[in-house]
C-alpha cells in the first residue's frame, strides 16, 4: 500500500528549524546553545518557537563566550547530551578554535572510545548578503584539516534537514556550515518528520558528458546558472554538491571526472590551503589517466573577505566560472 | 583586597589546631587517613620523577609540595562526582580512585593513561591551560538538567586564570548556577614566570567578585582547611546554590616538569625552607608528636605499602602490551573515514601488517 508522505515546501532556514524540532521532539538528551537563540530565536531564527516548546533547559540562551560554550558543550557531550551549539557566524567562531581542535576533535581518541562529543557545531558562513565585516567568512579548511570533525555544507533545504539530523545522529562532532545567502532564496518540498541523508555523499544536480563542475553551499545556484547558459552553448555539464566536505565523497568525483576529462572545482573560500585542493588531490589519486586538461579552480582570492562594497568582486561569479569551463574545454 | 581574603587555616604549620571550631572534627583517624594519602602521593611522585630520570616514562610534571591541596580537594569529593584535572593533578586523580598503572601509561605516552576505570568520572588531564574549566561547567550544566547532587570539581594553576576560558567559565558558572567547584591551586609561578608577573591582583580569590560567586582564599599546605572548604563548596553546589572559587596557596618544590631547571629562575632556597617550615606533611606529623600519638613504625608500614603499591603500578605499566599502530586509526572517529582506512592499510602493508605488532 502507498502512503503519501506529507511534505511541505519551505526554504533552507525553515528546514534547519524543522529538523532540530524534529530532533529535539525524538531526543530529551539534545538540546541547544548559543548567543540569542532563546526569545530571539536566533539572529536568522533558526530556532524561533524552540524556547517556548522545550523550555530554558533545553534552550540556553549563551553569554558572548565562543570558546566557554563550545567548551561546555563538550562537559555535556560526556554527560550523556547532545548539545547543538550555533555559532552566530562562522567569523565568530575563531574563540572557540582551541576548544575545537585540542578537545572536541581528539577526545576520542584521547579516551580510547570512553569519552565521545555527539555534539553539532551550526554556523552561518558566506559572503553576498551585504553582511558587516568579518560575517562573511568560509573558512571550512581550517575544519576539515583537524582530524576527528565531519564537515557539512548543505546548499537545499531538503539536504540542510536530512543532513543536520544525520549530524545530529552522528556520534562525533560535525560543524555544519549553512549558506546564509541561500537561507530564504530557495524553497523545495520537504518531507514533514524524521529522514537523514548520509554524510559523505556527494549529489548529482546535473548530467552532462564535457565538464565536470564540482562545488558545495552557497556556489551551488551560481554554479547552475553557469551551466544553464552552457549548455546553451552547447556544453553539456556535470554538476556535483558535495555536500560534505570532510569526509569528501570520492567516487561521486572519481565517476564523473572519469567521464568528462575535464573539471572545474568552484569554492567561495580562498584558494591557497583550500578544500578545492583535497579535491584535486583525490582526482589525481583516482583520475589522472583520463584528465585531458589541467583542472581549473575558481575560487575566493587569498585576501581577506573584503567589505561588503567589495564582495562581487571577491565571490566567484558566473563570469569567472564560464571563463574556467571554456578554459578547461579549449585546452 | 588581601585583607577581605585572608589566608585561612585550620592547622598551622607547628601542628596546632588554630581554627577552635574544627578541634574536635581532627582525630587521630581522620589525621592519620590523611597523612597516608599525602604519603602515598608524595611517595608516588618521588618515583614519577626517577622514573623519568631512568627514561623508563616521557616527560613528567612533579606536584611534590602540593599534596595537602590535591588529597584534601579529592577526599571532599563523592563517588559518582566529576574530576577535571590539569597534567599536574594526578595526585587528585589518584586519590579519588584513577588508576595508578594508567597514570603512569599516561605518563609514558599511551592513551589507555586517559581511560579512567569503570565508573570514575574523570577527564582525561587538560593540557592546554584553562580548557578544562569549561567542560567541568558543562558537566555540571548536564548534572543540574537532570536534577541529581552531583557535582564537579575542576583543578587549574594561578596561570591559568590569564585565560579566556577561565573568566568564560565562571562567568557562564555564575549565571546558570552550575553546580561546580573551581579549585586553584596557586603555587606562585607557571613555569618560570612568578604571579607578580601574571596578575597584578594580589589574590586570585578576589576574581570572583567580578563574577558574585562566593570564594576563599587558604593554607592550601593545611590539607584540613582545603578539606573542609572544599566540602561546603561541594554542599553549596549540591543545594543549587551555585559554583565557588577556592585558592589554595601552596608551592611546588621543584621543576614545572623533568624538562625544566627551577634554579634558573628562582631561588631554590625559598623551596628549601618550604620544605622544613611549610611542608605538609610534616604538619601531620607534628600534630601526632604534639599528641603523643607518633609511631615510627605505623609511619614505615604505611611507607612500606604505598611502595609495594606504586612498584606493582610500575610492573603492570612496564607490562603492558606494546602499542598498536591500529590504535591511532581506529579511535578518530566511531567509524574511520575512507581516508584514515587508506591511510592505515597502506602503512601497515608497509611496516609488515598488525599481525606483526602485539594485541593488546
Amino acid at each position: 500500500m502507498y502512503t503519501a508522505i506529507k511534505t511541505r515546501t519551505i526554504t533552507l532556514i525553515q528546514a534547519i528549524t524543522d529538523a532540530l524540532d524534529t530532533m529535539m521532539e525524538e531526543k530529551s538528551e539534545v538540546l541547544l546553545l548559543g548567543e540569542d537563540i532563546g526569545r530571539n530565536g536566533g539572529v536568522f531564527r533558526a530556532t524561533d518557537g524552540l524556547l517556548e516548546k522545550y523550555g530554558e533547559d533545553r534552550v540556553i540562551d549563551t553569554p558572548l563566550s565562543e570558546a566557554g560554550f563550545v567548551g561546555a558543550g563538550i562537559g555535556l557531550s560526556v554527560n550523556g547530551f547532545i548539545p547543538i551549539i550555533e555559532i552566530q557566524f562562522l567569523g565568530f567562531i575563531y574563540p572557540a578554535y582551541e576548544q575545537i581542535m585540542t578537545h572536541a576533535t581528539r577526545l576520542r581518541m584521547r579516551t580510547m572510545g570512553h569519552y565521545t562529543v555527539p555534539m553539532v557545531i551550526r554556523a552561518p558562513y558566506g559572503a553576498g548578503v551585504r553582511a558587516p565585516e568579518i560575517h562573511c567568512d568560509s573558512t571550512e579548511a581550517i575544519f576539515t584539516h583537524m582530524p576527528g570533525i565531519k564537515v557539512v555544507c548543505p546548499s537545499s533545504p531538503y539536504d540542510a534537514k536530512g543532513l543536520l539530523i544525520a549530524a545530529i545522529e552522528d556520534s562525533d562532532p560535525v560543524l555544519f556550515m549553512e549558506p546564509m545567502r541561500c537561507y530564504r532564496s530557495i524553497r523545495e518540498e520537504v518531507p514533514e518528520g524524521k529522514y537523514t541523508v548520509e554524510i559523505g555523499r556527494g549529489k548529482k544536480l546535473l548530467e552532462g558528458d564535457d565538464v565536470s563542475i564540482i562545488t558545495w553551499g552557497a556556489m551551488v545556484p551560481i554554479v547552475l546558472k553557469a551551466a544553464k547558459e552552457m549548455k546553451e552553448k552547447g556544453v553539456q555539464c556535470d554538476v556535483i554538491d558535495l555536500r560534505t566536505l570532510y569526509p569528501i565523497d570520492y567516487e561521486i568525483i572519481a565517476d564523473s571526472v572519469q567521464k568528462t576529462g575535464r573539471t572545474v572545482i568552484v569554492h567561495e573560500a580562498h584558494a591557497t590551503g583550500g578544500v578545492g585542493n583535497d579535491v584535486l588531490a583525490i582526482i589525481n589519486e583516482t583520475s589522472f589517466l583520463f584528465q585531458k586538461a589541467p583542472v581549473e579552480r575558481v575560487t575566493g582570492f587569498d585576501v581577506p573577505v573584503p567589505y561588503f562594497g567589495f564582495e562581487d568582486h571577491y565571490l566567484p561569479s558566473e563570469a569567472r566560472i564560464i571563463h574556467a569551463i571554456k578554459k578547461v574545454m579549449s585546452f | 583586597m588581601e585583607s577581605q581574603f585572608p589566608i585561612l587555616q585550620i592547622m598551622d604549620c607547628n601542628g596546632q589546631i588554630v581554627s577552635p571550631m574544627y578541634k574536635e572534627k581532627i582525630t587521630e583517624d581522620i589525621v592519620k587517613n590523611f597523612y597516608k594519602q599525602l604519603l602515598r602521593i608524595r611517595l608516588f611522585d618521588r618515583k614519577a620523577v626517577s622514573l623519568q630520570r631512568q627514561g623508563r616514562i616521557g616527560t613528567y610534571a612533579p606536584f611534590e609540595g602540593q599534596e595537602a591541596a590535591q588529597v584534601g580537594s579529592a577526599l571532599a569529593l563523592e563517588p559518582a562526582d566529576w574530576m577535571f584535572p590539569t597534567y599536574r593533578d594526578h595526585g587528585a586523580a589518584f586519590v579519588f580512585g584513577h588508576s595508578l598503572r594508567n597514570i603512569l601509561l599516561f605518563w609514558n605516552g599511551r592513551n589507555e593513561g586517559c581511560v579512567p576505570p569503570s565508573g570514575k568520572r574523570i577527564f582525561p588531564p587538560g593540557i592546554p591551560i584553562a580548557t578544562q574549566i569549561p567542560h567541568a561547567v558543562g558537566a555540571a550544566l548536564g548534572e543540574k538538567i537532570k536534577g541529581s547532587n552531583h557535582a564537579a570539581i575542576a583543578y587549574f594553576g594561578d596561570g591559568a586564570t590569564s585565560e579566556g576560558d577561565f573568566h568564560e567559565g565562571l562567568n557562564f558558572a555564575s549565571v546558570i548556577k552550575a553546580p561546580v567547584v573551581f579549585f586553584n591551586q596557586n603555587n606562585q609561578y607557571a613555569i618560570s614566570v612568578p604571579i607578580e608577573k601574571q596578575m597584578n591582583t594580589k589574590t586570585i580569590a578576589q576574581k570572583a567578585l567580578a563574577y558574585d560567586i562566593p570564594s576563599v582564599r587558604l593554607d592550601g599546605n593545611d590539607v584540613f582547611i582545603v578539606y573542609f572548604e572544599t566540602l561546603k563548596a561541594l554542599e553549596r553546589a549540591r543545594k543549587g546554590e551555585g559554583p565557588t572559587l577556592i585558592e589554595a596557596v601552596t608551592w611546588r618544590y621543584g621543576a614545572h616538569t623533568t624538562a625544566d631547571d627551577p634554579s634558573k629562575y628562582r631561588d631554590q632556597i625559598e623551596s628549601n625552607n618550604r620544605r622544613v617550615e611549610t611542608d605538609p606533611l610534616l604538619r601531620l606529623e607534628r600534630w601526632l608528636k604534639n599528641e603523643g600519638l607518633y609511631e615510627e613504625n605505623w609511619i614505615r608500614q604505611i611507607e612500606s605499602d604505598a611502595n609495594q603499591e606504586i612498584e606493582l603500578a610500575i610492573a603492570e605499566m612496564e607490562a603492558f602490551p606494546k602499542a598498536n599502530p591500529a590504535d591511532i586509526f581506529d579511535y578518530v572517529f566511531a567509524e574511520p573515514t575512507w581516508q584514515i582506512n587508506q591511510q592505515k592499510e597502506e602503512y601497515l602493508r608497509l611496516i609488515g601488517g598488525e599481525d606483526k605488532c602485539i594485541r593488546r
